[in-house]
């Protein structure tokens, strides 16, 4: 019946269309499928990628389009690699992505490990957890700010309730050695669920039947999590490192909002630094540099980690 | 029937022609790009003026002040066409004029008439020149600002605060006219309860994001001996940036800093000053004048209970303040300049001025501020004209961002996360700013 509709309609086409589409490749026709997203591609990606290696070889300023350009050669290169300012940031971005991560997949395993026991009410107590993920950071920065207000915040109020210290002394964005963590503490409470959610669909995904064959076998629950729960829920907890580690690599938003970089430098993440570079010295070519440098870092500090997941994987 | 067509064709007529009418107006609206404070929301009303004697109508653009530098200089980086006038700030007039940004204004002076000679001297070097100090015109001054204090007088006159302070400090509890009384009453006031409610000393300015670290401590260092060069040598900066004197008026910020702020003022600028003060959890308040008539009317803190005073002397009797304020520009990306120009003349009209005085903008024009009555006409009137007299200005040269996010880092280093000592940080500062320099190849 369906053929006989489709011959029809064949039949009805007129030639000089029939001939037209008859014309196309099926090679040809996904070409043309897909090359509106390709030029987009292109357009937003690709050319600006080229266009700020080739920047980040000059003087450009985008404040002085009329000033000749010069080409510098690695100069810019070689003054971050040399910028002490630079390497500081630097640190900054690898002691908050190392804590971020180690916490959030510490918790967001166990918070997984816990739903995934099927407890009564587990699906609300999930809808719950999830919440703070489904918030812009915006808003999350907004008012965790408020939060840590030493005058009105209820962070300070509840610190001050379990130790003794007055509130006012608990200056959590305003003091050099609490501003790091404040900001952890922040990102820890987003973006945990989005961790614990992967590494509920990696528990969820672990053949009841292993267990039951652990269970004939006598294992413990202990050796049943160590020899089967955490091995094959590995590449899972690799994936949201991953994930998370890009993440936070680039962060700005959250730290622009929670503290600015500051006081002082003490949060400045490389992305703020970049920011700075780009939007507020408008130092176009050096910052295109240093944006290069942290395209290589992420880039390839991701490959060598999917090549290990992709090991972990095959075992 | 055919009154009917002619009914529906006439009502067709009007609305093609009231709709054509308003498209016209409309292509003759003028944009004036600004920030976002009580200053801007005087202008709207000038304004109104304008629109009635020309008919042209003025739209307006108004920024929060954390973002108006990025978005007006991406704006004019980008050749935008969005401002056709543009109040902008003082530091920017040096990228402006050499960038093609500002129009050149000059001719239109000369043509209409309109002298340099009747305004502030500070004001037109700090807005309208640049080079500086030569009669190359760029901006009209339009909004005459200067970091000065407020303080809570109906606290400072109580006796048995006044008692307790002069059998502490010695001296009468009153504004204060050096730096080092400013800091005795600071911490007079720091922790102190008054009326069942904790008090601190002072709210000073410390955002890191865009210049606040950088006003404050500036408005502090100038009085200490402060200088940006060598007056005989342009941009040779070692010994004058980083001299002793420039140390402990750095050390003297940060102690002023440590000792008598409110909790958690680490990244505080005009907003979270008026917001302090405005609370009543400071004596006293760093913050540019613009801020002063609205706190004038808070029925909490303004009439009797708030004074005003100049910035304080340094220990060797140098006074000065940091300027702010801004000049107004017809940008050259404009399709309406004439327009424009149009505005600038308005504005710079005597009675205009006066106007623009009297609801809360701050005229730069000499016939307002040198009338008899103007010392009188407000609370904060004479506090704003000695002010005046005493400003210095931040570097204006194209290079100014990096100037100033150089100074904002290693001042907000040193001030508020202690991080290195005051020598460290302006030796820093040197380094930093030298490097722009050379860069520019102006070394």
């Amino acid at each position: 019946m369906l053929n006989r509709t489709a011959d029809n309609v064949a039949r009805a086409t007129p030639e000089p269309l029939a001939k037209r589409i008859r014309g196309i490749s099926d090679k040809g026709l996904a070409w043309l499928f897909i090359s509106p997203t390709i030029l987009l591609l292109l357009a937003i990606n690709i050319f600006p990628l080229f266009w700020a290696i080739y920047l980040s070889f000059t003087n450009y300023r985008a404040n002085r389009p009329n000033e000749v350009v010069k080409n510098l050669g690695l100069a810019n290169y070689q003054r971050i690699l040399g910028d002490h300012d630079i390497w500081i940031a630097m640190q900054t971005t690898a002691h908050f992505v190392f804590w971020t991560i180690l916490l959030q997949t510490v918790i967001g395993f166990t918070l997984a490990w816990l739903i995934d026991r099927k407890f009564r009410g587990h699906a609300f107590w999930t809808t719950i957890i999830l919440v703070p993920m489904m918030l812009s950071p915006a808003v999350v920065g907004n008012f965790w700010r408020f939060l840590y207000e030493p005058q009105i915040g209820l962070f300070s109020y509840v610190i001050s309730f379990v130790t003794g210290i007055p509130p006012t002394n608990v200056q959590m964005l305003s003091n050099v050695e609490l501003a790091p963590w404040a900001i952890i503490i922040v990102d820890t409470w987003m973006w945990t669920p989005y961790v614990m959610l992967i590494c509920l669909a990696g528990l969820r995904s672990i053949p009841e039947y292993i267990y039951e064959a652990a269970e004939v076998d006598r294992a413990s629950n202990w050796r049943q999590f160590w020899s089967i729960t955490l091995p094959m829920a590995l590449p899972f907890i690799m994936l949201a490192v991953l994930f998370r580690g890009i993440e936070n690599f680039k962060m700005f938003d959250m730290v622009n909002l929670l503290t600015g970089g500051g006081p002082g430098s003490t949060t400045e993440v490389a992305s703020i630094t970049l920011k700075r570079q780009a939007f507020e010295s408008w130092r176009t070519g050096y910052s295109s540099a240093f944006a290069i440098i942290l395209f290589v870092a992420v880039f390839g500090l991701a490959n060598i980690y999917v090549k290990a997941l992709n090991k972990v994987k095959q075992r | 029937m055919k009154s009917t067509l002619k009914l529906a064709l006439g009502l067709a007529s009007a609305i093609f022609a009231s709709t054509a009418v308003s498209n016209v107006a409309h292509a003759e609206d003028l944009t004036l790009c600004w920030a976002a404070w009580d200053p801007a929301n005087a202008l709207v009303e000038l304004s109104k003026d304008f629109t009635k004697e020309t008919g042209i109508g003025m739209k307006f653009e108004f920024v929060p002040w954390t973002n108006y530098a990025d978005r007006f200089l991406n704006e004019l980086n980008s050749h935008g066409k969005l401002c056709d006038l543009i109040i902008g700030d003082s530091q920017w007039i040096g990228g402006a004029a050499e960038n093609g940004h500002y129009v050149k204004l000059n001719d239109f002076f000369d043509k209409e008439k309109i002298s340099m000679d009747d305004f502030v001297p500070a004001t037109v070097v700090g807005y309208s020149e640049w080079p500086k100090n030569t009669p190359n015109y760029w901006a009209l001054p339009a909004m005459g600002d200067v970091v000065g204090w407020t303080y809570r007088k109906d606290w400072f006159s109580r006796p048995e605060l006044q008692k307790e302070f002069k059998d502490k400090y010695g001296w009468d509890l009153a504004a204060p006219t050096t730096f080092d009384q400013l800091k005795q009453i600071a911490e007079f006031f720091q922790k102190r309860q008054i009326d069942g409610k904790t008090v601190y000393g002072a709210s000073i300015y410390t955002e890191r994001g865009s210049e606040g670290i950088t006003m404050g401590a500036m408005d502090v260092l100038y009085s200490y001996g402060f200088q940006y060069e060598n007056p005989k040598k342009p941009y040779e900066m070692e010994g004058f940036v980083n001299s002793e004197k420039s140390v402990k008026g750095l050390e003297f910020y940060k102690a002023l800093y440590d000792c008598c702020t409110p909790p958690g003022s680490s990244n505080a600028y005009m907003g979270e000053g008026v917001d302090a003060f405005k609370s009543g959890q400071v004596a006293m308040h760093m913050n540019f004048a613009f801020t002063w008539p609205g706190l004038q009317k808070d029925e909490n803190v303004g009439g009797d209970k708030i004074g005003y005073f100049v910035n304080p002397k340094g220990p060797d009797g140098d006074q000065f303040a940091q300027l702010g304020g801004q000049g107004i520009s017809v940008v050259s990306y404009s399709d309406k300049q004439e327009s424009a120009l149009k505005y600038i003349k308005w504005f710079a009209n005597k009675d205009v001025q006066a106007k623009w005085w009297s609801l809360g903008g701050y005229s730069c024009l000499n016939s307002v501020v040198k009338d008899p009555k103007f010392p009188s006409s407000q609370p904060y009137a004479q506090a704003f004209l000695d002010s005046m007299a005493i400003v210095k200005d931040f570097w204006a040269e194209p290079s100014y961002a990096p100037l100033l996010q150089a100074s904002q880092k290693r001042f907000h280093d040193y001030v508020v996360a202690g991080q290195g000592s005051a020598k460290e940080a302006l030796d820093g500062l040197v380094k930093d700013w030298t490097q722009v320099f050379q860069d520019d190849g102006k070394m």
